[in-house]
């Protein structure tokens, strides 16, 4: 099981770029013109989450600095223990379904905090990627078409997030500890 | 909610940092924030410039289609009450496929078309039909086969293996997936079997 993760870690982009391009040129598309008009996105993509990334950026920066981080964490560590999940964690469990941003800052935060190949930054980054922000997808889709009663939309949204975030624990675990 | 948690960020620390003495740490974290937050964001340039211009080799390329094509048995089973030949389908399955390929930005449009499309088959107009709350479910599960954001991140920080949670990341999306395919399969069989029996009929037979 370990090896076959591993292996799609390692194997996943080498195979996509090659493919992707070869099967193009097949198809008789012009790859590098397209790969050049395409690649102009991702300029405007990065600058555009600035604004959100620093606003939570601060708000986190601030909240750990003062010592509100270590008071939270020191909080529910011992009950986190008890399940064998790094306390570190679970606020990025709770902030996932609700904020993109403030998610992808509080995981930079912990990379930036722990380093990048320690195991709370791994679990981090496996939930991060993962899942989607739940209410703002559910708020996006509904919201378009004019949905006030959502039903069990949300109940399922949430328990998908909640499996997701023992999942990621339990396969790093697997995969890097 | 999110501006109640921003503010709660900052004035929690504010209120700890002042009890601490230490309120010094507040102005420095705060710019030490944003300074992360600006460089951050810069280094996803290169991750997003090349992987957005791969991706846009596979559209030009009719990946997209491709990879409908392949989901369309799997989207048949998980969206039952839609007629065979509805637009619906097209349109989830675009949806799909460019959430697989991580193009949010092709995604989210291709979704709320098919919410529209959903919403003409809807009978009860402000509220969320079974097939809605299944596409909903799918996208808040979101499969991507590249968290490019993170390896980005990973990547600035110095780590020395950035793409080791690619493997992790996508056992972990579809357990999520197939959790949330499993919840929305029971609530499904639940309405149809035990809440609405009368009006259940009409509308499965002109389907």
């Amino acid at each position: 099981m370990t090896n076959i993760i591993n292996a799609i870690s390692a194997w996943a982009i080498p195979v996509l770029i090659v493919f992707i391009p070869l099967y193009a040129a097949y198809r008789k598309i012009p790859v590098y013109e397209s790969f050049t008009e395409g690649a102009k996105g991702g300029f405007d993509t990065a600058i555009r989450i600035i604004p959100h990334l620093v606003g939570m950026m601060v708000a986190i920066s601030i909240f750990r600095a003062s010592g509100a981080m270590d008071m939270l964490i020191g909080l529910i560590a011992p009950f986190m223990a008890k399940l064998g999940i790094p306390a570190d964690v679970l606020p990025l469990a709770l902030l996932r379904p609700i904020t993109g941003a403030g998610s992808l800052a509080y995981t930079t935060d912990l990379i930036k905090t722990f380093g990048p190949d320690s195991l709370v930054a791994q679990i981090a980054s496996t939930i991060q990627g993962s899942t989607d922000t739940t209410l703002y997808v559910l708020t996006v889709y509904f919201g378009a078409v004019g949905i006030r009663k959502s039903k069990y939309a949300l109940r399922v949204g949430l328990f998908s997030d909640f499996v997701g975030f023992f999942a990621a624990v339990a396969i790093c675990y697997l995969v890097f500890a | 909610m999110v501006n109640w948690i921003w503010l709660f960020f900052i004035l929690a620390g504010f209120v700890v940092a002042a009890m601490n003495g230490n309120i010094g740490a507040v102005t420095e974290a705060a710019f030490e924030g944003a300074k992360t937050g600006v460089t951050v964001s810069f280094g996803l340039i290169s991750v997003l410039v090349f992987w957005m211009g791969i991706m846009r080799i596979a559209e030009d390329a009719g990946l997209l289609q491709k990879l409908a094509k392949l989901l369309s048995p799997f989207v048949r089973y998980l969206f039952p009450s839609v007629p065979k030949d509805h637009p619906a389908f097209g349109y989830i399955l675009s949806n799909m496929s460019a959430n697989i390929l991580g193009l949010g930005n092709a995604a989210t449009p291709a979704g709320i078309k098919a919410m529209e499309e959903l919403q003409k088959l809807n009978p009860e107009k402000d509220t969320a039909s079974a097939a809605m709350c299944t596409l909903l479910a799918i996208n808040t599960a979101s499969i991507t086969l590249i968290p490019t954001t993170i390896i980005a991140i990973r990547m600035n920080f110095g780590s020395q293996n950035p793409t080791d949670i690619v493997g992790t990341t996508l056992a972990a999306t579809a357990i999520a997936l197939a959790a949330a395919i499993a919840l929305d399969k029971w609530y499904q069989r639940r309405s149809a079997s035990s809440h609405t029996p009368p009006p259940a009929k009409p509308p499965a037979a002109g389907k």
